[in-house]
C-alpha cells in the first residue's frame, strides 16, 4: 500500500491486516517509533475533529506534524498551481494527509507527489480513514466482520459515511437494515452493488421495534434543511432519534455507532447504556490512523 | 442491396470508412477525425441499416485513424465499424470496441472533479459494457456514456 485514497482500493486481506495492526498498536504489541518523522496535514476544508484525530495520531507515535487549513489553495492568489503547491509541502513533510472539498483531489495528489498521500475525505467521494476506523470498531466489538446484521439509520442518501461502510462490509457476509425517510433512502447505485453481490438489506421506516436482531446500529444525522418544510421535519424525525427506551430487548453484543458530531439522533440517555459506543468509536480513529500512516512509513 | 453496399464501400481508393454510426451522430464523429490536409470526404446519413435501423457513414480519402480517434468515436458510436480501404478493396473491417481505460478523452460531467478544477488529464474506466458505463478515476463518480462529453 502506497497511498490510502479510497476504500475500492483495498483488498479484503489487506483491510484485514490494517485491522490487526491497529489491534496491535492498540494493546501495545507494536509500538511505532515516529520520531522525527512529519506530516502534513493539508485542510483545505475545515474538519476540527478528524485533523484533531491524524494530529493524536502522529503525536503518539512520537511524530509531529504541519497544518495548513482553512482556504482551498493557500497559494490560490499567487497564481501557484495545486500541484505546485503539494510538490512544495512533500519536501517539508515524509506522508501528506489531505482533506479538500474537491472530488478526486486526493487521488490527483497522490499522482503529483512522491511521499504517501492519505485520503481525510474529498468532497462527497471517499473519506476511507472513516471508513477503516468503523470496520476496526465493527470487528473490535464483534470479533468478527463475518455473519453480522448491521442497521444503517438517517440520512442514507447523501450520507458519505454510510455508503462507504455498505460498500465496505459487502466485502463480508453482512445484512442490513436501512432505516431513512422515503426521499432519504440508500441511493440506487449501492442497493445495486449489494444486490450484485448477493447482500440482503431492508428498508424500513422506524428504528423502534426493528432493532433486536442487530450486532450493530449505525445512526447519522439528519439535516432539518433536508426537508421541504419544518413541520415535515418533525413529523418524522422522531422515527430516527434513538433512546434508552428502544434499547429494550435488543442483543448483548449490539453496539450504537455514531460518526460525530452527535446533534439529537441519539437521546443522551443511551450513553451510560452498555450498547453506546460512539465515544470509543472515536478513539479507534486514533488506532486506525495510527496503523495507516505506520503502513505507508513502512514502519511496521 | 448488396450491390449497393458495394458501390459505398468501394467508392473510395484508398482510406477509412465509418459504418453503422448512430443515426445522427456523424457531426459527432466529424469533430472528432483530426482533418490536416484537405481530403475528399464523403457523408451519408440516415441511411437504411439492416443491423440498427437508421446509420449513419462517413468515408475519408487517405486518411488513417489514430488509436485516440477510434476510442473517441467508440464513445459516440458504440455500434459503428471500421473499414480500412486499399486500392478499392476492403482490408479490414472491426467493430469499435470501448477501451477499457479512456484517457483524457472525456469531460468529467460532475462539476466538483478535480479534473474540471486543475488542468489535468480526464481518465475514465468502463465498468459496464451493456448499456456502456465509465467511471471517473478521479472523483470516482460513474456515468452512462451518453452523458459524457467529448474533451475537444
Ligand atoms: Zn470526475
Amino acid at each position: 500500500m502506497k497511498n490510502l485514497i479510497s476504500m475500492r482500493d483495498l483488498s479484503k486481506d489487506e483491510i484485514l491486516n490494517l485491522m490487526d495492526i491497529a489491534g496491535k498498536i492498540e494493546t501495545g504489541k507494536i509500538i511505532p517509533d515516529l520520531q522525527r518523522k512529519l506530516a502534513a496535514l493539508l485542510f483545505f476544508e475545515p474538519s476540527t475533529r478528524t485533523m484533531f484525530s491524524f494530529d493524536t495520531a502522529m503525536k503518539r507515535m512520537n511524530g509531529d506534524t504541519i497544518i495548513m487549513s482553512g482556504t482551498k489553495n493557500t497559494s490560490a492568489k499567487k497564481g501557484e498551481t495545486f500541484a505546485d503547491t503539494l510538490q512544495t509541502i512533500a519536501q517539508y513533510s515524509d506522508i501528506i494527509i489531505m482533506r479538500s472539498p474537491i472530488e478526486g483531489a486526493a487521488r490527483y495528489a497522490s499522482e503529483v507527489v512522491d511521499v504517501p498521500v492519505v485520503n481525510a475525505g474529498d468532497g462527497a467521494n471517499q473519506h476511507p480513514t472513516q471508513a477503516l476506523l468503523d470496520l476496526y470498531s465493527i470487528i473490535k466489538t464483534q470479533g468478527t466482520l463475518e455473519n453480522l446484521k448491521i442497521g444503517l439509520a438517517g440520512d442514507l442518501r447523501f450520507g458519505r459515511t454510510v455508503h462507504s461502510l455498505a460498500q465496505a462490509m459487502a466485502l463480508f457476509n453482512v445484512e442490513f437494515k436501512f432505516f431513512s425517510p422515503s426521499f432519504l433512502q440508500m441511493p440506487q447505485y449501492i442497493k445495486d452493488d449489494l444486490s450484485t453481490k448477493n447482500i440482503k438489506f431492508e428498508e424500513l421506516k422506524d428504528i423502534e421495534g426493528n432493532i433486536d436482531d442487530l450486532d450493530i446500529l449505525y445512526v447519522t444525522r439528519i439535516q432539518k434543511e433536508r426537508f421541504a418544510s419544518p413541520e415535515d421535519y418533525e413529523k418524522v424525525k422522531g422515527s430516527y432519534i434513538l433512546n434508552k427506551s428502544m434499547l429494550d430487548g435488543v442483543k448483548t453484543n449490539m453496539k450504537v455507532m455514531h460518526p460525530l458530531p452527535r446533534v439529537d439522533e441519539i437521546a443522551t440517555d443511551v450513553d451510560d447504556t452498555e450498547y453506546a459506543y460512539y465515544f470509543p468509536q472515536a478513539k479507534n480513529g486514533v488506532f486506525t490512523r495510527q496503523a495507516i500512516i505506520s503502513i505507508l512509513l513502512g514502519e511496521v | 442491396m448488396e450491390q449497393v453496399k458495394q458501390i459505398k464501400v468501394n467508392a473510395i481508393k484508398n482510406g477509412t470508412v465509418i459504418d453503422h454510426i448512430t443515426a445522427g451522430r456523424v457531426q459527432k464523429v466529424l469533430e472528432i477525425v483530426n482533418l490536416d490536409s484537405p481530403e475528399t470526404v464523403m457523408i451519408g446519413m440516415n441511411l437504411h441499416s439492416n443491423k440498427i435501423g437508421k446509420k449513419d457513414i462517413i468515408k475519408i480519402e487517405n486518411k488513417v485513424l489514430s488509436q485516440d480517434e477510434v476510442n473517441s468515436i467508440a464513445l459516440i458510436a458504440p455500434k459503428a465499424t471500421l473499414i480500412i480501404i486499399k486500392d478499392f478493396e476492403v482490408v479490414s473491417k472491426d467493430y469499435l470496441e470501448l477501451p477499457e481505460k479512456i484517457s483524457n478523452l472525456i469531460v468529467c460531467p460532475n462539476p466538483k472533479c478535480i479534473t474540471n478544477e486543475e488542468i489535468i488529464n480526464s481518465e475514465f474506466r468502463l465498468t459496464e459494457d451493456t448499456p456502456p458505463q465509465v467511471r471517473c478515476s478521479y472523483c470516482e463518480k460513474k456515468y452512462p456514456i451518453e452523458e459524457v462529453k467529448i474533451k475537444k
